[in-house]
């Protein structure tokens, strides 16, 4: 069968004429004697999409995105250079450029290359551009729009789009592995504008992951995501304004899970725990959340949209325990974060592309299941609110302060759920927000697959989830302040 | 130095790539294209607590095509610049144009709406520097910033970032344009520490001149007070007050009106502005213009995505909506002219009340003035408003203590309504040139 390694050789090495030997000519400009680490990143990646709006097909479009990026990193000092040229002159150029980060000659070198694998793959290799013909993929998105438009009169507008990836990359270091990996990623989304007497409001849903676009056509997603998108729409039309003040709020399953991403999830990335910029710097072994609360980063779901075999910089990817029983145990690493911290990449080292230089990001990040069921958790609320979707959050994560913003969500009265409240952002303070938890759901879901995570004007596609949860005081931006 | 060596040979080498591409669509059957090409090249250093943390070398380039046979489009792009990957480019576009549905209001632009006349913009200007001098600059920066106060005990780092780039637009109604230009700018970010509060702010700088960045003492010590003086913050009760909007969040408010007059929105009816020409959105007071010629501009450009002129032009005057912002889709879909931006809004200014900042927070009495927001609440078809804040409680006129942690919400069509004053002390580090505002009502929630 043919391997990750075989697709990276033919895409990148092939095409130039390129070959191993040429690769140690490119290390030995690169190395010297105060390299800590070294790598070459090749990409090659193809995307497709295609938009929806207003019945008809208005956009399709097609790209290629290829290149190299060259890094040397001598301690804490990263040097850097990329080329969306693969070539050897490019290479030996950006090679040159990214050793100036120190001042040593040139010294070491690699004198022969080890491929290495993954012990598992997480997705096929596949290419999903090609997995559904072009009738069957304009076909999905006027589904879209039949269900949607058939769902409810009120509906105004549907826009629906549908993206694939094919990635191949491949990884050479200074310590002589060469690791590939190739990298399906597909998406639907749907969203929809409703109208009823001079009201207006939109809502989305959709999914994805890394697999072939079949899913969405076996699955029926079409009709899901359609009715999903035109009930919470439906939903908003009917909401009043939401409360502003501290009070009880139930999170539901599955995508609100954005609260770890934001409340704790970047601040236990390694570069800024290294730096003590965190609000969580210094903090491993105490107590952070409450008792029954574990918090992991898991890259090895089978098929999930945060999901790698290995992160690119070659390391496979693991599950790391962020959070066991609401004491912080660990952080997660790129390489060179873990080496400045004396320990081992976590397998977190993305980076969005060839022209980017790798960070700690997340992969999926969830909580694991409590013990309640979530009629039993919005019955034990007399007062608050339940928010069952969020459109996304932000961090400052130097003073620990997160939002993140309701989609959907009711008031809380007398254990009922009662009207639906518009758009609010709320606000907490991450290292004591999980303090506040005081029942756990049994019901942990993972979201459908759509998350992007921005991090210094990189993206990054990851995964969220978590059971409900009930939080005892969380600040809710509305504007009803009675 | 960061320049796009022999810019002009390769502005040439371009011109007979655009062409050729544009021959290449027509000879596939396309009965119009337009192609995009862009090259840049760009240095940045980034230095933390004294020592060179990164040194990175950009080079971009790209190719972005469009081809329409009658009403059905395609698109593609490449980074690949060989004749192979322009081949594979122009058979995907059309591969795709075979796909999209029929839609009336597709196609270039209207020919005579072409630009036919380029005023000097004078956006090009090299910086003669290295990475020794970049880092030389950085590190200035961040030891200013350092050394400013013993509260200011972290750092995450600071930077030079400078960028040259040549950007060539062509469409088959023989309409070509070249911008070149360039962009610099220093960054610092420091954490100041105090017990058990610890916050981090910034300052930065930017500009197309090198010689018109602020320098490397004055973004050090900006960065060092504004991290100092959040320390401490706390959490408010939660009320109704005026707020307040410092120019770099200002831009923001006037950035929301940008989206909800865009065409897109418009022609959508996603928008809390819908349908709003003619309307008093603003107190009459509010007067907002649009000029893309201003010189060095960051905002400036002689023609849009489509190589439609640009035009000086009132957007809102005497608070009323004067015009869209359009694109030629957008605009056949409301049967209007396009209005030169299909690229989006150039160089925004809005003019001021004749107050100062302190003038303004003297206005405001008590209430909310927010420096920073987070997240992303703001519904665009309602106009709907709710966000993470912080800033400084102000009493009679005095800053009394700083807060975070607490959310401002309303709704944007009162917010805008709401305005009572506009200050004078412009932030001219973007397209959107504003001074603080001023809103005399919204909803902060906290403790």
């Amino acid at each position: 069968m043919k391997q990750a390694i075989d697709f990276a050789r033919e895409a990148f090495f092939a095409p130039a004429g390129l070959t191993e030997h040429n690769m140690e000519q490119v290390f030995s400009h690169l190395l010297n004697k105060d390299t800590t680490l070294a790598d070459l990143y090749f990409q090659s990646a193809r995307y497709e999409s295609w938009g929806l709006e207003e019945g008809i097909i208005k956009s399709g479009s097609y790209s290629i995105e290829q290149g190299v990026g060259v890094r040397s990193v001598c301690g804490e000092q990263t040097g850097f250079a990329y080329s969306g040229e693969i070539s050897l002159p490019a290479l030996l150029e950006s090679a040159k450029a990214a050793s100036a980060i120190s001042r040593a000659g040139q010294s070491g070198s690699v004198n022969a290359w080890k491929v290495t694998a993954p012990s598992r793959h997480l997705y096929g290799m596949d290419d999903p551009l090609d997995s559904l013909s072009e009738t069957d993929k304009i076909g999905f998105l006027q589904q879209i729009d039949s269900i949607a438009r058939a769902t409810s009169p009120y509906v105004q507008q549907v826009m629906a789009s549908m993206v694939a990836v094919h990635e191949i990359i491949l990884i050479m270091d200074e310590s002589g592995r060469m690791t590939a990996d190739v990298r399906p990623l597909v998406r639907a989304n749907v969203s929809v504008i409703v109208q009823r007497k001079g009201e207006t409001e939109s809502a989305t849903a959709g999914g994805g992951g890394r697999f072939n676009l079949d899913f969405f056509l076996n699955g029926d997603k079409a009709r899901e995501y359609a009715e999903d998108a035109v009930r919470k729409a439906l939903i908003n039309l009917d909401a009043s304004a939401a409360p502003a003040g501290s009070m009880t709020v139930v999170l539901g399953n599955g995508w609100p899970g954005v609260l770890l991403h934001e409340a704790i999830g970047h601040g236990l990335e390694g570069d800024f725990n290294r730096k003590g910029t965190s609000a969580f710097a210094g903090r491993i072994g105490e107590q952070v959340a409450a008792k029954g609360i574990t918090v992991v980063d898991d890259g090895t779901l089978e098929m999930r949209r945060g999901s790698l075999s290995v992160d690119d910089e070659g390391t496979e990817t693991q599950c790391t325990t962020l959070i066991e029983d609401g004491i912080l145990k660990g952080y997660m690493f790129d390489r060179q974060n873990a080496a400045l911290m004396g320990t081992n990449s976590t397998g977190n080292g993305r980076r969005q592309s060839y022209a980017h230089l790798p960070m700690p990001r997340m992969t999926n990040t969830y909580m694991r299941a409590g013990g309640h069921a979530a009629e039993e958790i919005i019955a034990s609320v007399d007062k608050g609110i339940y928010a069952a979707n969020f459109s996304g959050g932000q961090v400052d994560i130097t003073s620990g302060k997160f939002v993140f913003s309701a989609s959907e969500a009711y008031m809380i009265e007398n254990g009922k759920l009662g009207r639906p409240i518009k758009n609010a952002t709320l606000i907490g303070n991450g290292p004591d927000v999980l303090t506040r938890v005081s029942m756990i759901g049994n019901d942990l879901q993972l979201d459908t697959g759509i998350g992007v995570c921005g991090k210094d004007g990189q993206s990054v596609p990851v995964g969220v989830g978590q059971p409900t949860l009930r939080i005892d005081g969380l600040t809710v931006g509305g504007t009803a302040t009675a | 130095m960061i320049e796009l060596e022999k810019r002009f040979d390769i502005a040439t080498e371009f011109q007979a790539m655009a062409e050729r591409m544009l021959e290449a669509a027509k000879a596939r059957g396309a009965t119009a294209a337009e192609v995009d090409i862009d090259k840049s090249t760009g240095l940045s250093v980034e230095v933390r607590m004294g020592t060179v943390d990164k040194l990175q070398y950009h080079r971009d380039q790209g190719i972005n095509l469009t081809v329409y046979f009658g009403h059905r489009k395609g698109f593609a792009s490449t980074g690949d610049f060989s004749s192979q990957a322009l081949e594979d480019t122009l058979d995907a576009a059309c591969r795709i144009a075979r796909y999209t549905s029929e839609d009336e209001f597709n196609g270039l632009a209207d020919p005579e709406r072409m630009a036919t006349e380029f005023p000097k913009l004078d956006l090009y200007h090299p910086w003669e520097l290295d990475a020794e001098m970049a880092i030389e600059m950085a590190l200035q920066a961040e030891s200013v910033a350092r050394e400013h106060d013993s509260r200011i005990t972290n750092s995450e780092g600071a930077g030079v970032d400078s960028h040259a780039g040549l950007s060539l637009y062509a469409n088959s109604h023989d309409f070509m344009g070249i911008r070149h230009s360039t962009r610099h700018s220093l960054s610092c970010a420091v954490v100041a520490q105090e017990g058990d509060s610890m916050q981090r702010d910034y300052w930065y700088t930017v500009s197309r001149v090198p010689g018109h960045l602020e320098s490397a003492d004055t973004v050090g010590a900006e960065a060092a007070q504004r991290a100092v003086r959040r320390l401490n913050a706390r959490s408010l009760s939660t009320r109704e007050a005026p707020v307040l909007f410092v120019p770099q969040l200002a831009r923001g408010l006037v950035g929301h009106l940008v989206g909800a007059i865009s065409g897109s929105a418009q022609y959508r009816k996603a928008s809390f502005l819908l349908d709003s020409i003619g309307q008093k959105v603003f107190p009459e007071f509010v007067h907002l213009r649009e000029d893309p010629y201003i010189r060095q501009g960051l905002g400036s450009r002689s023609y849009d995505s489509e190589g439609v002129a640009t035009q000086v032009r009132d957007i809102v005057k005497e608070g009323v909506i004067q015009g869209y912002f359009l694109g030629s889709y957008s605009a056949r879909k409301l049967g209007m002219p396009t209005t030169g931006n299909a690229s989006g809004s150039s160089n925004l200014l809005l003019a001021d009340t004749g107050v100062s900042f302190v003038d303004l927070i003297q206005q405001m009495g008590t209430g909310l003035m927010v420096t920073e927001l987070i997240g992303h609440g703001i519904n665009s078809i309602t106009g709907d408003y709710s966000r993470g804040a912080s800033g400084y409680w102000v009493e009679n006129g005095m800053i009394t203590h700083p807060v975070e942690e607490v959310t401002i919400a309303g709704n944007l069509r009162d917010m805008y309504q709401g305005i009572v004053g506009i200050a004078d002390d412009v932030d001219e580090r973007g397209s959107i040139r504003t001074g603080s505002i001023l809103i005399n009502k919204m909803t902060i929630a906290g403790q």
